[in-house]
Formats: structure tokens, C-alpha cells, sequence
């Protein structure tokens, strides 16, 4: 429970279309398609009918592979994120729409105005979760390939941040006066100028998209590595993290935070959203039964051996998913059999993960795939939806985050029941808006106007001297 | 004019099967006119909003037209050909089509939307997975136009490639000359790789097969393999194949030496949007297309090609050449364009488009001078006077862009390669 002096916090909710991953249960009578515009039309409808902060989109820019095939056990295909997401801002008038988008495999001019164009197109509802890449695995479908040495991916992000928020910045936002008698349409001739020379961007000339609404989207980031959060203390509004449980919530918390006045930004600049998963029942025994079904359609037998394959890096496909693990031991070579997913960096020591395993799967009579599913990622929150209500709010209040994005296991229903049962209970605590209050995300964030808001002497000094 | 003898023309695979138009506008800003945005119905504050583009389209559907294409570019507007004119007194900045066309795809449901991409500096990965989604959100309206770009402070935005300076005089310079053939082959590499992308999932490659735990047939999905000269694309996409299978793919040509842009139509292109300011230059230039089409191995495929049209409409035809007069004194030069500009009455539109149709145009894509003024007179006036001539549909008779066209759903490359012949039916033609 919160301090007695400590004022209560509000809590920030956001949204995340099931994706490409095995969270998204495929396979239950009750999913629809993962593409068609219905799906995306009934997900961000429920979460505007409940007063969500924000839809959010991932990505992934290659088909995943194991062993040299496309992966096909999980959700495969996406549609474009910046279409998609402007297709919502029809269909939604206040929801906040997130894209997550690759600093690697774009440039800044282009994705700077595609972001002003959405945040035009919505209203000031647009933002993005800057990610990077450094594979040449996906590389090979861009023009530049897998250019990046793995060390400089963050550099690079960090400049293509900076870069497209020169962009941005470079309309003040009252240039365009359109005055029929005198016939001035720009009241600059130097609307949009910018120069910028760096180590990854070279480029010069003028922004094409007028200043938007929230005059820059948004910044979300989402690594978790020293780095990343070094690159989201210094620049980013929300951090996307994976700690869903209360103490390493709290831990991530107090560092990112912490990390806030060396940049010279203060506790509120930057919010902390986890993503979590959830599952409710009208009881809280209803909800463990029916999570303990959500995890066994979330892992089959055969994407038990394949999350096996990402310890061992070996083809396991002869094992039997209902029998022992492997006694073999995992090949510690580079690790080539899954492509173009992120899971694999996790198991930094393979050796240890895999006699940790056995022992474990040795003391409970596990089978591989029993394995899989006692030991991967659970449900965030199983429960009533009064259990959950409370649970999130105790999660917020002891600062282990400010809130959370929640991924549902079913496309698109899946948010439904949260926002007919959880988010009633929240608001009548007085701890979730009940209606908004502004109009753009950054309103509903309680984030100020970006700080770098032009209209400087500085950026009128470097237009006239390009 | 009158050197290529009407009998000598190939018969065009893509002529409607009745004499009916086809008809688009092309939407710009406060429209064509560089003074478009003074006149009085002109909506100059609202041009980066949604609320603006959504009028538009939905006045373009309330005329049944086939579809709208949006112009975009990756710099600001500029009087000049190859570079920016720094002038205050005319349209500048503007959003991108492809979002544009995103945004008003869910509020309108049966006209065809194709925004403008430049495949000089984007990626033919994202732009195919952005049309192919366009295709979903819109359920099968999608198409796009593909443009190159030979400005030089365009390319200066990316910083990866350097583009001579040159004027417009100089466009068939030999420097120039080579540059607009590069730009061209990459725009045509472009597109196929963008059309793989799109055929790279088979219709049925989703499975959502639970007794095997497979959501896909793997088998199903392909690798593109491109390889040109400017970029490599693996594939497969990671968007599955859109609802009309191949969205049409449009692009604005001209007669040039190099021939470059009709090459391009010829190898590319559903789509082809000329220039033609007569019948003769329209016979020749339907010609040229068709011969580039016949060079690339397509004869027998359609490929529509509508004249472009800037029009300033008006009940009374001295109006409306008052009013070009009077916006040619507010912009301070008399516009000229690549186009031909009408001025005139909807009726006397009528005859020229029926005229210049028998030269082998399936449809026109008209620029409104004033898109305030002279879109609702395209809708509300030469709308109704085609469809008095019994040349323009009352109602829209399809739900696609393709349909709309009269283009068949096309079948699956890959598909076709792995399936054209079973084992088994190759057996029986042997041994029959």
C-alpha cells in the first residue's frame, strides 16, 4: 500500500494487438484474424470504450526462422504499422496510437514525416517506440542490408532519434498564415530548414510535413539493456519494459527513474509501462484453471521443442515433447537455428539454463512440454477481476511501474472482458480516468510540450546559415 | 497527329467491353492551380487535416468515379522542375499519401484510392507491405503510383545517393539523359520487387491447422530472391497477400528521347497516365505505350491508359476562362502544365473526353485547377452529363479497385510455378 503522504497515482493503461509471439493463442475457437481491419477496428474501439491511454503495434520486418525454415507455429504476418495506424485515428477519436518503428531499416526524413503525417491525421494522438536492429538477417530485405555492427546500433538510434527531432522541430508551427488579400501562404521562406552532419546521417535541405498538434509523437523505448535505458532516460517519455512482477518492477523502476536528473528530466518526464498479460474468471480459482488451459494452448508440444531449440541451439525435432528433456548438452557455437527473434539472447548461459532444467523437470516428473509451460512466462495477472483491479493497483502505487500495456491472448476479444469488468473497478477507486480529459496522448500521459519546441533563436540562426 | 492511321493501331487488350469512361481525380493540395488556394472556397488552413481529405474523397465517390490519386513527393513543392523556388506565395508542406489515404479508406467504401510513393529513396519493402495493407483497411481499393525523383535536394534529405544539378533545359542533356534511364530501371526493379512481395504469400497460406499446432503452410510462403542493381529484397513479406491479390500499379509517363517513362508503363505498369493535349498526340502516344508493352512481352495484358486532364469547369464557358485568367493574375504568371488545361463547360468536357477516348484512352484522370470549385463541378456536373451520354456508370457495379477496372483477380506467381502442372496430369500428357 502506498506511504500516507504519498498522493495516489493515476494509472496509465494502454493496449498491445496480440501479436507474432506464442502469447497469442491462435488455435481457441473465439480467434479472428490477426490481419483484416475489422480485427484492429474492434480492438481500438474497446480500448477507447474504456478510456485506454493507447493502442500499441510491434514489429518485426522478417519472417522468423528456426533451423532454416519460416517458424510456423506461432501467429505469422502483420500488416503495416503506420497504415494500420492511420486507419484507427478514423475509427477513434481520442485513443493514442503507438507504432513501433526500426531506426535501422528506415531513414529519418521518411519516418519523420510519417509520424507528423499521423500525428496531423489523428489529432495528436501518435507515437513511437524507437527500436533497433543490427541483423543481417532482416537486413536483407532493405536496401542497406545488415550494415550495422551490433555496437553501433544504439548510436545509431540515438542519432536517428536526434536527427528526427530536428525535423520535427524545424516548423515553429505558425509559419503556414495562408492570407488570401496578400496572398502570403508561408510567412518564412525557410519553413522546415535543416542542416544535420553526424557520424550515421549526413543530410541537409527542408521538412516537408508543417509542424503537428503534439509537435513531436510521443517517444517510446523499449531495451532493457544498459544502454537502452540509457537512451530512454535521456530522451524517451515512456519506457516499454518486460517486468511484470512486483520487485523487479520495482528495481527497474528506481534505476530508469534514477537515471532521470543526469539528463536533467525530472521523476515525471519519463513513465514506466511493463507489458502484461492477464487472465480473469469470476473467481480467482475460475481464473488459475482457466490460465493453466491458456498456457497449454499457448505451448503444444511442438513449440515446446522449438522454445527448447533456442536453449540447446540443436534440432530437437526427434524428441518427444511429452517425455524427457534431452540429456544431450546444448551446442555453444553462434547461435543460427531461431532468426529473427529476440528470445534467444535471453539464455546467456545455456549450459547452466539446461541443467537447471533437467534438475527441475527431474524433481516435479516434468515432461518437456510440461517444462515449457511451468517455466516460461505466465500470465502477469490471473484472478477475479477484483483480484486484478487490486493487484494493478498495488503495482502502481508502490512505484513498480505507472501503469501497464496490456496483451491480450485473444485477436481481437481479448480486451473486451478487461474493459467490461476491470476498468469499472479501477475508476470507482478513483485511480483510472473515467473520461478524458485532453485530446492528444501527450495529455493523457501528463506529458509537458516537447522541451526543444522551436521558435529559438537557434533554429532561425542555423536555417539562414544553411 | 494523323501518322499513325487509326487501322494501324494494335487493339487494345484493356478497352472496356461497353463504351463506358473511366474516370479519377487527382488531388493536390487546394488543387492544380498554384493560386487555387486564394479563391474563396478554397480551404487553405485545412490541408493537413483529415477532416479536409475526407471531404474530398467523399465528394469524389458521391460522383462514382473509379478512383482518387493523392500527389506526394519528399520535399516541398516548388515552381521549379528540379529544384526548390523558395516562394511564400503558394502551397507548401503537405502529409504523406500513403496515410492519407489510410485515414479516408474506412469512411468511404467503394472508390478506388491510390496515394503516390517515390521509389527513389524508399524502400520497396515497406511500401509493398503499406499498399497491401491499404488493400485491408480499404477491403480491396488499394492501388498505388509510383514516381521517380532526379531532384537533387530531394535525394540531399536521404544522404545516400547524389543527384546532378540541372535545369529543365537540360533534360535531354546526355548526363541527364542517363540519369532519368537509371531512375526509370530502378523504378521498374521497384515495382517487381514490390509485386513478389505481394504474390510471396499464396491466398491460402494461413492454415490455422490445430492438430499439426501449424498456423501457416510454409510451403506456401515464398522467397522473392530479387536482386537489382540499387537493392536486393528476400521476402517473403511479412504482410499476407491483399485482398485483390495485385493492387493496380499507376505512374505518370511522358514522351521523352530515352523513352524511359513508357518503357516503364510497358513493363510495369496496370495504369498509365499521359499527356495527350489533342487526338493525334493522343493516337501517338497510345501507340508508343502499346509498343513498349508488346517489347515487354505484355501485349496481351491490360493496361489502362487515362489522359490527364487540368480542368476549370464552369456552367458558362467564358467563366471559366475568366477565372484562369484571373487566378493566372493572382499567381503572377499564366499556369501552364504538362497537361492540357480545359476551360470550359461540362458538356464541351464531354466531347473532348469522348473525342480523345477513340484514340484508344480507357479513361481520364482530371486535376481539378480549384479543388473546392472544380471537383463538385466534375461530380455534380460532368458526372451526370456522361451519364445522360450513357458513357458513365449510375451506380457502382463493383466493390474493388480491380473490379472497377474490369481487372481480373490475378492468380498467384508462385502458385502458377509450383503448380502449373501436377506430377501426376504431367504423367498422363506424357503417356496419352
Amino acid at each position: 500500500m502506498s506511504e500516507p503522504r504519498k498522493p495516489v497515482k493515476q494509472i496509465h493503461l494502454a493496449a498491445h494487438f496480440p501479436g507474432v509471439n506464442n502469447t497469442t493463442v491462435w488455435s481457441d475457437p473465439q480467434a479472428g484474424s490477426h490481419i483484416e481491419f475489422s480485427s484492429f477496428a474492434h480492438f481500438a474501439r474497446t480500448a477507447e470504450r474504456a478510456k485506454f491511454d493507447f493502442l500499441f503495434l510491434a514489429e518485426g520486418l522478417r519472417l522468423r526462422e528456426q533451423g532454416g525454415k519460416i517458424y510456423d507455429l506461432d501467429v505469422v504476418g502483420r500488416p503495416d504499422t503506420f497504415t494500420i495506424l492511420s486507419a484507427l485515428a478514423a475509427v477513434t477519436e481520442r485513443l493514442g496510437l503507438t507504432g513501433t518503428i526500426n531506426s535501422t531499416f528506415n531513414e529519418p526524413y521518411e519516418v519523420a514525416r510519417q509520424f507528423a503525417s499521423l500525428d496531423h491525421l489523428s489529432d495528436g494522438r501518435a507515437a513511437w517506440n524507437v527500436v533497433t536492429s543490427w541483423d543481417a538477417f532482416t537486413g536483407e530485405n532493405f536496401r542497406r542490408g545488415g550494415f550495422l555492427p551490433q555496437e553501433e546500433r544504439y548510436s545509431r538510434a540515438k542519432e536517428f532519434l536526434a536527427t528526427a527531432n530536428e525535423l520535427f522541430d524545424s516548423w515553429r508551427g505558425d509559419e503556414i498564415v495562408a492570407d488570401r488579400t496578400t496572398g502570403t501562404f508561408l510567412s518564412d521562406a525557410k519553413a522546415g530548414a535543416f542542416v544535420h552532419q553526424g557520424q550515421h546521417f549526413d543530410i541537409e535541405g527542408q521538412f516537408n510535413v508543417p509542424a503537428s498538434p503534439q509537435g513531436r509523437p510521443v517517444i517510446f523505448q523499449a531495451g532493457d539493456s544498459e544502454e537502452g535505458r540509457e537512451f530512454a532516460a535521456a530522451g524517451a517519455d515512456a519506457i516499454f519494459s518486460r517486468y511484470a512482477t512486483l520487485k523487479e518492477g520495482q528495481a527497474f523502476y528506481t534505476d530508469v527513474k534514477g537515471r532521470l536528473a543526469r539528463h536533467g528530466r525530472t521523476h515525471d518526464q519519463l513513465l514506466i509501462l511493463p507489458a502484461a498479460t492477464f487472465v480473469l474468471g469470476d473467481t480467482d480459482a475460475e481464473a488459475a484453471e482457466l490460465a493453466r488451459e491458456v498456457r497449454r494452448q499457448q505451448v503444444s508440444g511442438a513449440t515446446a521443442l522449438k522454445h527448447l531449440e533456442f536453449v540447446w541451439n540443436r534440432d530437437l525435432s526427434a524428441y518427444d515433447p511429452d517425455g524427457p528433456l534431452p540429456d544431450i548438452d546444448p551446442d555453444l557455437g553462434e547461435h543460427t537455428l531461431a532468426r529473427g527473434r529476440a528470445q534467444v539472447r535471453m539464455y546467456r548461459d545455456p549450459l547452466a539454463t539446461a541443467r537447471e532444467w533437467r534438475e527441475l523437470a527431474a524433481a516435479n516428473n516434468w515432461s518437456i512440454r510440461d517444462l515449457v509451460i511451468e517455466t516460461g512466462n505466465r500470465q502477469a495477472f490471473v484472478g477475479s477481476a477484483e483480484t486484478v483491479a487490486t493487484t494493478i493497483n498495488e503495482f502502481v502505487q508502490a512505484d513498480a511501474s505507472d501503469g501497464f500495456i496490456l496483451v491480450p491472448h485473444i485477436t481481437p476479444g481479448g480486451l473486451d472482458v478487461f474493459a467490461d469488468t476491470v476498468v469499472p473497478l479501477l475508476q470507482e477507486r478513483g485511480v483510472f480516468r473515467t473520461e478524458y480529459e485532453g485530446t492528444t496522448l501527450r495529455d493523457h500521459l501528463g506529458l509537458a510540450e516537447p522541451a526543444a519546441r522551436p521558435g529559438t533563436p537557434e533554429r532561425g540562426e542555423r536555417a539562414v546559415a544553411s | 497527329m494523323s501518322s499513325v492511321p487509326s487501322s494501324a493501331l494494335p487493339s487494345s487488350p484493356a478497352q472496356p467491353s461497353s463504351s463506358a469512361l473511366r474516370l479519377a481525380v487527382a488531388l493536390d493540395g487546394a488543387g492544380w492551380h498554384p493560386a487555387a488556394w486564394r479563391e474563396p472556397v478554397a480551404r487553405p488552413r485545412d490541408l493537413l487535416t483529415a477532416g479536409y481529405w475526407t471531404d474530398l474523397v467523399t465528394e469524389a465517390e458521391r460522383g462514382l468515379l473509379d478512383f482518387v490519386t493523392i500527389e506526394d513527393a519528399l520535399g516541398l513543392q516548388s515552381s521549379h522542375f528540379t529544384e526548390p523556388d523558395g516562394r511564400t506565395d503558394q502551397v507548401r508542406g503537405r502529409l504523406d499519401a500513403v496515410l492519407i489515404a489510410a485515414r479516408v479508406a474506412p469512411l468511404t467504401s467503394h472508390i478506388g484510392l491510390l496515394p503516390t510513393v517515390v521509389a527513389t529513396h524508399t524502400e520497396p519493402f515497406h511500401i509493398s507491405k503499406a499498399i497491401a495493407t491499404l488493400d485491408y483497411v480499404s477491403t480491396g481499393r488499394a492501388g498505388v503510383r509510383v514516381q521517380v525523383s532526379a531532384r537533387r535536394n530531394e535525394a540531399a534529405h536521404f544522404g545516400r545517393r547524389t543527384v546532378p544539378s540541372f535545369r529543365i533545359e537540360e533534360l535531354e542533356s546526355p548526363a541527364v539523359q542517363e540519369l532519368t534511364l537509371d531512375l526509370f530501371d530502378e523504378a521498374a526493379d521497384y515495382v517487381e520487387a514490390v509485386r513478389r512481395l505481394w504474390d510471396s504469400w499464396e491466398d491460402d497460406a494461413e492454415i490455422r491447422d490445430v492438430a499439426t499446432g501449424r498456423f501457416v503452410d510454409r510451403d506456401k510462403l515464398h522467397y522473392i530472391d530479387f536482386e537489382g542493381a540499387h537493392f536486393s529484397v528476400k521476402g517473403p513479406s511479412i504482410t499476407p497477400r491483399p485482398p485483390q491479390g495485385q493492387p493496380p500499379v499507376g505512374a505518370l509517363a511522358h514522351d521523352t528521347v530515352t523513352g524511359a517513362p513508357f518503357r516503364l508503363l510497358g513493363r510495369s505498369a496496370d495504369l498509365g497516365f499521359v499527356t495527350p493535349h489533342d487526338t493525334g498526340q493522343a493516337r501517338t502516344i497510345v501507340a508508343a505505350v502499346r509498343a513498349e508493352q508488346d517489347a515487354a512481352g505484355r501485349a496481351g495484358e491490360p493496361l489502362h491508359l487515362f489522359g490527364d486532364l487540368v480542368v476549370l469547369l464552369d456552367g458558362d464557358p467564358a467563366e471559366a476562362a475568366a477565372r484562369k485568367e484571373r487566378l493566372d493574375g493572382l499567381a503572377g504568371y499564366p499556369y501552364t502544365s504538362d497537361a492540357r488545361i480545359f476551360t470550359g463547360s461540362p458538356s464541351q468536357l464531354a466531347d473532348l473526353l469522348q473525342e480523345l477516348s477513340e484514340a484508344g484512352l480507357t479513361g481520364f484522370r482530371l486535376r481539378p485547377a480549384v479543388v473546392g470549385h472544380d471537383l463538385p463541378a466534375i461530380t455534380r456536373g460532368l458526372v451526370p452529363e456522361l451519364q445522360r451520354r450513357g458513357v458513365f456508370r449510375h451506380a457502382y457495379e463493383a466493390d474493388t479497385l480491380r473490379g472497377l477496372l474490369g481487372l481480373e483477380r490475378p492468380a498467384n506467381r508462385y502458385a502458377a510455378a509450383s503448380g502449373a502442372i501436377a506430377p501426376e496430369a504431367a504423367a498422363a500428357v506424357t503417356t496419352a
